[in-house]
């Protein structure tokens, strides 16, 4: 990351050195305006990160108080856990089923809305607003629709003259399918607003210059619109992927991890480890697993998106 | 490569406007002429927006119906007699107003700290001199690194040591250490120019004065889409009010509502009133504040991750 300090840094060497104690006096009031912050930092974010690290290499539990240094067993029964691998198996089919949808979709959406100016927010609300819900509104919603027979999906099948007799939320596939489809209704907001800007970055003369050239708009689309965006779909896989990895609130909500943990994810069993088994110790192991993993996304996206970051 | 330097000799708008304002205006050149592929654009574009609408327009069909005729088969779209008896029932019974309270505070309680907070280590970070500076804008980058989902097992440890399960603190200090935001803010800091303070400090005025007098007021739109966005992913935030709350005295409203969910059992109209009550202030939030909703969670969405 490049710390930018350079102009401030050398418009105050000037005066500094002139007045020594009045230099010490501001780098004081510096450091008054970041202690704050800094404070809350090392107490909520330090500490458990540090704490979490040192109890990873104990059998710490709620239940007892002594914790016994363990070295790295914890770990070592994480990579032998069938349940852990289970877990990430869900995080890997949610990715693949649910990525492909969220740019497929959220594309859709931008491609439509771009020109179409009349009710241009009317589009957005309607896109968007999803969003803003919290996670339990969201299922709360979606758990009512899927409800067998009755629901508003089993209702508008038979309409169509289908007879679903489909346990949406009770058959371990058709539960992923049902949190995948509820997730895309929440979320795909997000990715039409950054397809949206990145249309709205795509030059205009592009268009006009393969216009003269007698382009269709089928042309305009493969050969300018897409590939221009290409940058905008790996950010939105990207991101997609991350927040697979840190996915929770609508599996614990609509299906509750089942059936037989079929839909648990990894936060989930972490929580259940920690929390109903009360092994610390072992899920403090299974955090850090979690945050490795999803560091390497992280970094793998910082140098994937650079360039694009320095450029704005 | 090629790609983002074309980009940047055609985009228009002065660095520092990319990305950020997502209400995109239609590029001032477009003709506007009509097409006759336009009237089934707009036809494609509607249906889409009312199948995006149709989950919230049921969830508010289902709360105005009678109990009774939420789970007639085959599905009716209207009630016979509309009827506010669910929304009473959430109302009156239970824990409701207290819910609305404790998500209503503990939002803007941090709200207010992530932005006095951030706003003061942003300044510093960006307009003064300190030893170590650099050291610790570097450990405050680390920080956005970190995702608050995997410290939710050693964080519930250290709130049992500090007597902080079940209270509002508990639920409220966690959410405060947002790292990402002292850089959005710090990088916005950066580019308001020196000159003007330059001036003021030559007329001996203090730090804290060029702060609160200079940098905060022309950082308006930064600040707003800031505490826009905290509000809402604090209001909304499922996974750590849900640990660290098992009373339901501190509970917020999303956790309460989800304890209280299979209470409610087959009882839809009931469920899909609450449902409705506790979106309904983010709704009204969004569509009052459209663009720094937007601008909020644009620029958090890309830096924050």
């Amino acid at each position: 990351m490049s710390v930018d300090t350079g102009p401030a840094a050398t418009t105050r060497r000037e005066p500094a050195t002139a007045s020594p104690p009045r230099r010490r006096r501001r780098n004081l009031t510096g450091l008054l305006f970041v202690l704050p912050f800094l404070l809350a930092y090392a107490l909520f974010l330090g500490w458990p990160l540090v704490g979490g690290l040192i109890s990873s290499l104990t059998d710490a539990s709620l239940a007892s108080g002594e914790a016994r240094f363990v070295g790295l067993d914890n770990y070592a029964e994480a990579v032998g856990d069938p349940a852990v691998w289970q877990a990430l198996w869900v995080t890997v089919k949610f990715t693949l089923l649910s990525t492909p949808l969220l740019v497929a979709v959220g594309l859709v959406m931008a491609l439509l809305t771009n020109h179409l100016s009349p009710g241009r927010w009317l589009w957005r609300l309607a896109f968007f607003a999803p969003y803003v819900l919290p996670s339990t509104v969201v299922t709360m919603i979606f758990v009512w629709i899927l409800q067998p027979d009755f629901g508003l999906a089993d209702g508008l099948l038979a309409g169509l003259g289908i007879d679903a007799d489909i346990g949406w939320l009770t058959e371990p596939n058709t539960a992923m399918v049902s949190v995948v489809l509820t997730t895309v209704w929440w979320t795909v907001g997000f990715n039409f607003l950054l397809y949206l800007a990145g249309l709205q970055a795509i030059p205009h003369h592009l268009y006009e210059a393969a216009e003269l050239d007698g382009a269709t708009w089928w042309d305009k689309l493969w050969r300018i619109t897409l590939p221009m965006l290409r940058r905008t779909t790996g950010l939105v896989v990207v991101l997609q992927l991350l927040a697979s990895l840190k996915i929770f609130d609508q599996f614990y909500l609509m299906t509750g991890g089942g059936p037989e943990h079929a839909t648990r994810p990894v936060i989930q069993y972490m929580y259940q480890t920690g929390f109903t088994n009360f092994r610390i110790g072992y899920a403090s192991a299974i955090s850090y697993i979690l945050f490795a993993l999803i560091l390497v996304v992280a970094v793998a996206q910082v140098r994937l998106f650079r360039p694009r970051e320095e450029a704005s | 490569m090629t790609l983002h330097e074309t980009d940047r000799r055609a985009d228009p708008r002065p660095s520092g406007g990319r990305g950020d304002d997502t209400p995109p205006s239609p590029p001032p050149s477009r003709r506007r002429r009509f097409r006759p592929g336009a009237l089934l654009l707009f036809v494609i574009t509607a249906l889409l927006a009312a199948l995006w609408l149709l989950p919230l327009a049921w969830a508010f069909l289902t709360s105005v119906k009678p109990e009774a005729e939420t789970t007639a088969i085959p599905l009716r779209w209207f009630p016979t007699e509309f009827t506010l008896d669910a929304y009473r029932t959430v109302l009156d019974g239970g824990h409701f107003w207290l819910w609305l309270f404790n998500s209503l505070l503990t939002a803007t309680v941090v709200t207010v700290l992530v932005v006095v907070l951030c706003t003061m280590a942003a300044y510093g970070f960006s307009r003064t001199d300190f030893p170590g500076k650099r050291a610790l804008f570097a450990i405050t980058l680390v920080g956005i690194m970190v995702p608050p989902q995997v410290l939710i097992v050693p964080l519930f440890d250290q709130m049992v040591l500090l007597n902080m399960v079940d209270t509002y603190w508990g639920i409220i200090l966690p959410q405060i250490v947002t790292p990402a935001m002292v850089f959005i803010l710090k990088k916005f800091f950066d580019g308001i120019p020196r000159e003007l303070e330059e001036a003021a400090l030559m007329d001996g005025a203090r730090r804290w004065r060029i702060y609160w007098q200079i940098i905060l007021p022309l950082s308006r739109p930064v600040i707003a889409a800031v505490a826009i966005f905290t509000f809402i992913t604090t209001w909304n935030n499922f996974l750590w009010p849900f640990i660290v709350s098992t009373d339901p005295q501190f509970m917020t409203l999303p956790v309460g509502l989800a304890a209280i969910e299979s209470g409610y059992g087959l009882r839809f109209a009931r469920v899909m009133a609450s449902a409705v009550l506790a979106g309904l202030p983010l709704l009204v939030l969004f569509v009052l504040f459209q663009r720094q909703v937007v601008r909020g969670v644009a620029h958090t969405g890309l830096s924050g991750q």
